[in-house]
């Protein structure tokens, strides 16, 4: 790489809104988080947790009501010449890799559409058919030959995804988003996408933020955890820490009832998955937090807070950080 | 007591294409109060299985084997039998995605439509055994009027459960009822569908992809794979020490969280889910088998003996290694 | 694309019913051109074929008789479809042409533009066509170019509409987000995504649109709004009724335009329908 290594996280995300519907639904409510080289991170949180929302905000399909994203010390601006450079250094992958291809493109042209974009500023130079040929034999589809010429409904759910992934790596951005990569792939081949995932991260140094709710991906391929919930951040850390020795009430319930864990006595949280249009007072999360419905919470005193006084994560005095009254009343060590 | 029992079933759907062979020979049974679990990706023929067990198969669909239901080939019944057994005998909860329920009509409607069908009651107690099942399932009952549009993915996915227990059926059949939901709400539905399969001692086959969701609900466990049965046993052992190696593969596919071996270490199988209309030779998965031996390209095995009540179909089973 | 054209052509193909309607439709176009080739507007000048006998039935010499001035029918009629074809397809060009540039525009750009846009189209939709028609074809000379603007002023909102829904619906494809993640420029998005996505939507509504043009065309000329120097297939109607075909029994005045009419109307809308399906990328093979 001829560019010179800067130092400073790759992605920095400060304060981030996005609100929908004049102000009425508050998708991300405040989040700040940062991305290293090489790093993945995992988002992970259910429906409405504006985990989706916040990387279609990164990449510039949604509007940022306020707060700043910046890009390999660059701040990003909202227009579209900043928009273009941003999308040189970043780029996504969507959950349905069906609907993700437009059925009357080749795959070669699929692959090849960022670079024919980017091509006419002067941003990509070289042989068009060397690239997208290397960006499909890296995305382990070979020989690249035989899927150039081939229509995204003629192969595989699983060799779908590697085209949309080789059409994002095709550009070599610095940043990878995952929309749910692997989710409406066959369980058996998830393994080969996430694998493929990873390769470009060692090999690379590629970061990658994958958004999930499935908290086995985040324990396959990520560094650091950030469990969102109703728009914020709650709960992040590196993945050992998070997922095995989760603080905030909210991980410990989702890690509860994954199937796939041991040694846990499942906390099945009651009522739906919230509606970021209604968010609750003081910590979002204690209508249905375990604490507060047992109990503890008004034994440890902090009561009046949960339901009062809204919160965000604690400072950054350690890798791993919670936002959580009862936490922060004992900090840890 | 053997509420639902398979033998030797053949499927086959005719096409344009040709003949797709969707279910090549599984046999399986689930007794009173008792829970299978059946697992497999896309194309192993699970879904054709639930549909066959109600004869909902497309028509002229070749269809070899028995599947009696408390002792009754359900494809030796005429007609008019098959009606009354349908709901009633066994009944069918689907994934709850929108167009499982209809649109246009509220939920209550849905529900009194299937006991109207097979009780002779008055609409007065059809609504009245609306309301319980909704509560039953932890739905409010003023939610009687509500449309499913109104109603968020797991509310739906109960509504499905009360409506396959509206005429009492004895076996119950889940098609993927929790892909699609999120964690925290699968748990609720899985919950609610341990403690009627409890309190009613249904006989439930739980069809699904999650092999670790099937651990926590079924006794046993069966993996299908390009219309077969390729494991079958106690459903803790056949999670945690698979003896087919797809199901091995499977099992990697959900590591345990924890697990250090699965830390940054995603595994999975090279190559895709068979097409049943083009099966390859000999064992059907020897192609993306990591132990894969010559013999395999040619010779199909069938369900051997793997100890501790497990059967498994592949040529290392069953043999003993120095 | 050529892939996509050759194995549209194929499906279509496939279909007997669009087969005898491209046909039938082949050779009224060949015969509309053929016309001038054949025969000369003297033919039919009502100051030539005084000799002529007066309504004949049908014989050798003139194959569909002749009207009430000895002009041949079956010349008017092949004069006539000049004149209804080329009314028809000119005015769909016209509806086409302005409702699909309003609905891509209405579509694509949204907010402002869209309802500004939408609140014309609407205007226009509610205008009633008859009393229009009528209104602009007596106001304006009267010409085959004033039909073609009446009935292209009138027919092009529902096509807009249509357009702009087709538009609504591909702008929210997820393709689309991902071109847009690429980087894509609102001119990349409209050339590769939208237009190639609409266009199939616009040739059918085009091919559909021509048989109402045609009719419209047909009306008018039946009302007595149109060209009077001209022949075409509803002024024919016009005259035969106006001078009492029916009564004599003529039929061979007043159902040779009729069932040209038909054939035409009925074939457009047969291939249209046959085109509809075939585009439709929901019933391409999986």
């Amino acid at each position: 790489m001829s560019e010179p290594v800067k130092s400073g996280p790759l992605l920095s995300l400060t304060n981030v809104q996005v609100q929908f519907g004049g102000g009425r639904v508050h998708a991300v409510d405040t989040v700040s988080l940062e991305v290293g080289r090489g790093e993945v991170v995992a988002l992970v949180g259910e429906s409405g947790c504006g985990k989706t929302t916040l990387i279609r905000a990164i990449i510039g399909l949604e509007p940022l009501t306020s707060g700043t994203i910046t890009v390999d010390g660059e701040k990003v601006t909202g227009n579209a010449s900043g928009l273009r450079a941003l999308r040189r250094k970043v780029q996504m992958i969507f959950q349905d890799p069906t609907g993700a291809l437009n059925p009357r493109h080749t795959i070669g042209d699929a692959v090849a559409e960022g670079l024919r974009i980017h091509r006419k500023r002067g941003a990509v130079k070289g042989d068009e058919a060397t690239l997208v040929a290397d960006a499909l034999a890296e995305a382990g589809l070979r020989p690249p030959e035989r899927f150039v010429g081939r229509y995204p409904h003629e192969v595989s759910g699983g060799q779908r995804q590697r085209v949309l992934i080789a059409g994002a790596m095709a550009l070599h951005p610095k940043l990878l988003l995952a929309d749910e990569p692997v989710a409406s792939l066959d369980a058996s081949i998830r393994g080969e996408i996430l694998a493929l995932m990873r390769s470009y991260v060692d090999r690379d140094g590629v970061s990658i933020i994958a958004v999930t709710h499935d908290l086995g991906l985040a324990w396959n391929i990520a560094d650091r955890v950030a469990v969102m919930y109703l728009g914020r951040i709650v709960e992040i850390g590196p993945a050992e820490d998070v997922l095995r020795n989760p603080q905030h009430p909210y991980t410990q319930a989702l890690l509860s009832v994954v199937p796939e864990i041991e040694g846990m006595e499942q906390q099945i949280l009651t009522g739906e998955t919230p509606d970021p249009s209604r968010i609750p007072s003081g910590c979002r999360f204690h209508p249905r937090c375990p604490l507060v419905a047992s109990g503890e919470a008004e034994r440890l005193g902090i009561v009046d807070r949960c339901r009062g006084v809204d919160l965000e994560l604690e400072p950054e005095i350690a890798p791993h950080r919670v936002a959580c009254h009862a936490v922060h009343l004992s900090p840890r060590t | 007591m053997t509420l639902l029992e398979i033998r030797d079933l053949h499927v086959t759907y005719r096409s344009e294409r040709g003949d797709v062979p969707a279910v090549r020979g599984v046999n399986l049974a689930v007794g009173e109060g008792d829970t299978l679990g059946l697992a497999g990706e896309s194309g192993c023929g699970k879904s054709t299985i639930a549909a066959a067990v109600l004869r909902l198969l497309p028509k002229g669909t070749d269809v070899r084997g028995e599947v009696l239901l408390d002792g009754e080939d359900v494809y030796a019944m005429k007609p008019g039998r098959l009606r009354a057994v349908r709901w009633t005998g066994a009944a069918i909860v689907f994934q709850g995605a929108l167009h499982s329920l209809n649109p246009v009509k509220k939920i209550g409607w849905q529900i009194e439509e299937a006991v109207l069908l097979h009780t002779k009651v008055s609409g007065k107690a059809a609504r009245a055994r609306a309301q319980d099942l909704l509560v039953r399932v932890g739905i409010p009952a003023d939610r009687l009027d509500h449309y499913p549009h109104q109603m968020s993915g797991g509310q739906r996915q109960r509504v499905l459960i009360a409506l396959a227990l509206a005429c009492d059926p004895h076996v119950l059949i889940a098609d993927e009822p929790t892909t699609a939901l999120d964690v925290m709400v699968q748990a609720q539905v899985l919950a609610l569908l341990e403690e009627l399969q409890h309190e009613k001692a249904l006989a439930l086959l739980f069809i699904t992809h999650d092999l670790s969701v099937l651990t926590h609900t079924c006794r046993r466990l069966a993996v299908m794979y390009a219309g077969r049965i390729v494991e079958e046993g106690p459903s803790e052992l056949v999670f945690t020490d698979p003896q087919h190696p797809y199901s091995r593969a499977l099992a990697a596919a959900f590591p345990t969280i924890g697990d250090p071996t699965s830390r940054m270490n995603p595994q999975g199988l090279a190559g895709d889910p068979p097409d049943p209309a083009a099966l390859p030779t000999g064992c059907p998965f020897h192609i993306r088998c990591a132990v894969a031996t010559p013999e395999c390209a040619t010779v199909d095995v069938a369900l051997r003996d793997a100890g501790g009540e497990r059967r498994a179909a592949c040529v290392h089973v069953g043999v003993t290694h120095v | 694309m050529k892939r996509n054209v050759s194995s549209a052509w194929r499906r279509l193909a496939s279909d007997k019913l669009a087969m005898i309607s491209l046909v039938v439709l082949v050779l009224f176009i060949v015969m509309a051109i053929v016309t001038p080739w054949v025969s000369s507007r003297d033919d039919i000048n009502p100051v030539n074929t005084g000799g002529n006998p007066t309504w004949a039935s049908p014989s050798r010499e003139f194959i569909l008789g002749t009207d009430y001035l000895g002009r041949s029918v079956a010349l008017q009629v092949m004069w006539g479809s000049r004149v209804s074809l080329f009314v028809g397809l000119a005015a769909t060009l016209l509806t086409i042409g302005i409702g699909s540039l309003v609905g891509i525009t209405a579509g694509f750009f949204g907010k402002w533009t869209d309802a500004t846009l939408m609140r014309i189209t609407d205007w226009f939709l509610v205008i009633p066509f008859l009393p229009t028609a009528i209104v602009l074809a007596s106001v304006l000379e009267r010409s085959i170019w004033t039909i073609v603007f009446v009935i292209g002023i009138t027919s092009w909102p529902s096509t807009a509409r249509l357009v702009r829904s087709q538009v609504l619906s591909v702008r929210s494809r997820l393709y689309v987000d991902r071109a847009r993640a690429l980087g894509a420029g609102r001119a990349h998005l409209i050339r590769r995504h939208i237009f190639p996505n609409v266009l199939p939507l616009i040739m059918a509504s085009t091919t559909l649109a021509v048989p109402i043009s045609i009719l419209t065309e047909t009306t008018l000329s039946f009302l007595g709004l149109g060209d009077p120097t001209t022949v075409s297939w509803g002024s024919i109607l016009n005259e035969a009724r106006q001078k009492g075909a029916v009564t004599r029994g003529a039929w061979w005045y007043y159902m040779p335009p009729g069932v040209a009419i038909v054939m035409v109307v009925l074939a457009f809308t047969l291939l249209g329908r046959a085109l509809e399906t075939v585009l439709d990328p929901r019933l391409r093979e999986r």
